[in-house]
């Protein structure tokens, strides 16, 4: 019975620690000044969902591309780079500029376009 | 609502204007709500008096039901009599339905008047799913598109409605009603529009298994810019400008694209699916199904069977990513 307090002390330590665990994972996502709800609209109205499954967006569920559900949980953009907001804000501007093989085209997003998306991918957990 | 009124109508008449313009703000495009020429307008006129005389009716009729089953002996005696029972029963309807009669039969010999002074004839085929357009000129030039009807502002035009296979039916609720496409008959409908305006249209009649996905844009110019679209139609594919858009025609050809889709300009005359000569330039692709951008040419080229199961173009996942960029790059460029 001496030895059960502590050791609960030191479960209720180490399950603290572990919690914290996710915080920094999601903060890396943040895209300053971006608006995911617009990015959302941008995603329907360029129809990605041609070829992705993108949740949140009516009638996207194309399989020609990955989907995207649980997209902000991924360690790696189009199995080439880190999926930071950076590369992804890259990647959208310009899929083949980082994977010339892709099957990916660049539909012309601008640089504000590109931020909206990216937020709102982020938010596919 | 000024309190102490004695005539229901306006009340009604309120509320049903206001479910009118409720419903047609769920397909501004496409409504028949939503008149945009004389013709849908003087419909939508008559439906907006029917429905408030039938409102109107049912309320009466109500009403003197309610008597007849609540009120006081004097009453119901009353109502049981032959005055109510004659003019009620049998003058009334006859006058209300013979006069509706005469001017509904107005509206449509007005509605189908003969089209000798068209300013323009438009031929309409309909396939499974998708949607012929011929601009027919003098002498036999006509210009050839698919998926979408262009039309000048103010004008009135002959459409002359085909099919190539099954029934179909042709409807832009804002500019008229619908008229059938019949296999081995020639349907002919007339059209007049108002003011430029971007519309829609869809097919009305059941027509297999993409029935849902078979519309088409509609978009009515100015007379000016009209004449300018249509010469911009006439015209053969642009020349490639960049290697990538050369690759692309040259993948779309090595594909067998032409044995099905016509690019005037290249040596593809296919004629089982739409002319592709200016399809960058249109607002949707796949019948009004998806915006045209280049991400959605390369999806559709990629897995069409996925995205409309059963229209008539295979998917070709057979191509590595960069052909199937190029191809859709150059499609897109066509405008």
């Amino acid at each position: 019975m001496r030895l059960v307090v502590p050791r609960l002390g030191l479960l209720g330590a180490l399950l603290l620690l572990v919690s914290g665990c996710g915080e920094g994972q999601r903060s890396a996502h943040e895209i300053a000044g971006a608006d995911a709800e617009r990015g959302r609209r941008l995603v329907a109205s360029y129809a990605c969902g041609v070829c992705h499954v993108v949740p949140g967006v009516a009638g996207a569920h194309g399989t020609v591309g990955p989907s995207l559900a649980g997209f902000a949980g991924r360690s790696y953009l189009a199995g080439r780079v880190p999926n930071e907001p950076t590369e992804l804000v890259r990647w959208l501007a310009d899929p083949p500029a980082i994977d010339p093989e892709t099957a990916m085209p660049s539909v012309g997003l601008g640089g504000a376009e590109t931020r909206d998306v990216a937020a709102y991918l982020y938010t596919l957990r | 609502m000024r309190p102490g009124r004695t005539r229901p109508c306006s009340d009604l008449s309120l509320a049903v204007l206001m479910a009118a313009l409720a419903l047609a703000g769920c397909g501004n495009r496409q409504s028949a709500l939503l008149p945009r020429s004389e013709h849908a307008g003087e419909v939508f006129h008559l439906t907006l008096v029917m429905t408030l005389a039938g409102a109107l009716i049912l309320a009466l009729v109500t009403v003197l039901a309610g008597l007849g089953l609540l009120g006081g002996s004097g009453v119901r005696r009353r109502l049981a009599g032959r005055p109510l029972l004659v003019g009620g029963g049998i003058v009334f309807p006859v006058v209300a339905l013979t006069l509706l009669l005469i001017w509904e039969i107005a509206i449509l010999a007005r509605l189908d008047p003969p089209a000798d002074d068209a300013t323009l004839r438009v031929e309409v085929i309909g396939h499974q799913y998708w949607w012929e357009i011929r601009y027919l000129g003098p002498a036999g030039a006509h210009v050839t598109t698919a998926n979408e009807v262009v039309l000048p502002a103010g004008g009135k035009v002959e459409l002359a409605l085909r099919t190539a296979d099954v029934l179909h039916s042709f409807w832009i609720p804002s500019l008229g009603g619908k008229m059938d496409l019949i296999p081995g008959r020639t349907n002919r409908l007339t059209l007049t529009t108002g003011d430029p305006v971007v519309l829609r249209g869809q097919c009305a009649e059941f027509c297999g298994e993409q029935h849902a996905l078979m519309a088409f844009d509609v978009e009515v110019l100015p007379p000016a810019g009209f004449a300018a679209w249509l010469e911009r139609q006439r015209s053969p594919a642009a020349a490639p400008a960049t290697p990538l858009l050369a690759e692309g025609r040259d993948a779309f050809l090595a594909s067998g694209c032409g044995a099905c889709h016509t690019v005037r300009g290249t040596p593809a005359v296919g004629r089982l699916g739409p002319d592709l000569t200016h399809v960058g330039g249109r607002r949707t692709i796949a019948a009004g199904s998806f915006p045209t951008n280049v991400g959605t040419l390369a999806g559709w080229i990629a897995d069409a069977q996925h995205l409309k199961r059963g229209n008539r173009m295979p998917s070709f996942g057979n191509l590595d990513g960069r052909t199937l960029r190029a191809i859709a790059t150059w499609l897109g460029s066509l405008e």
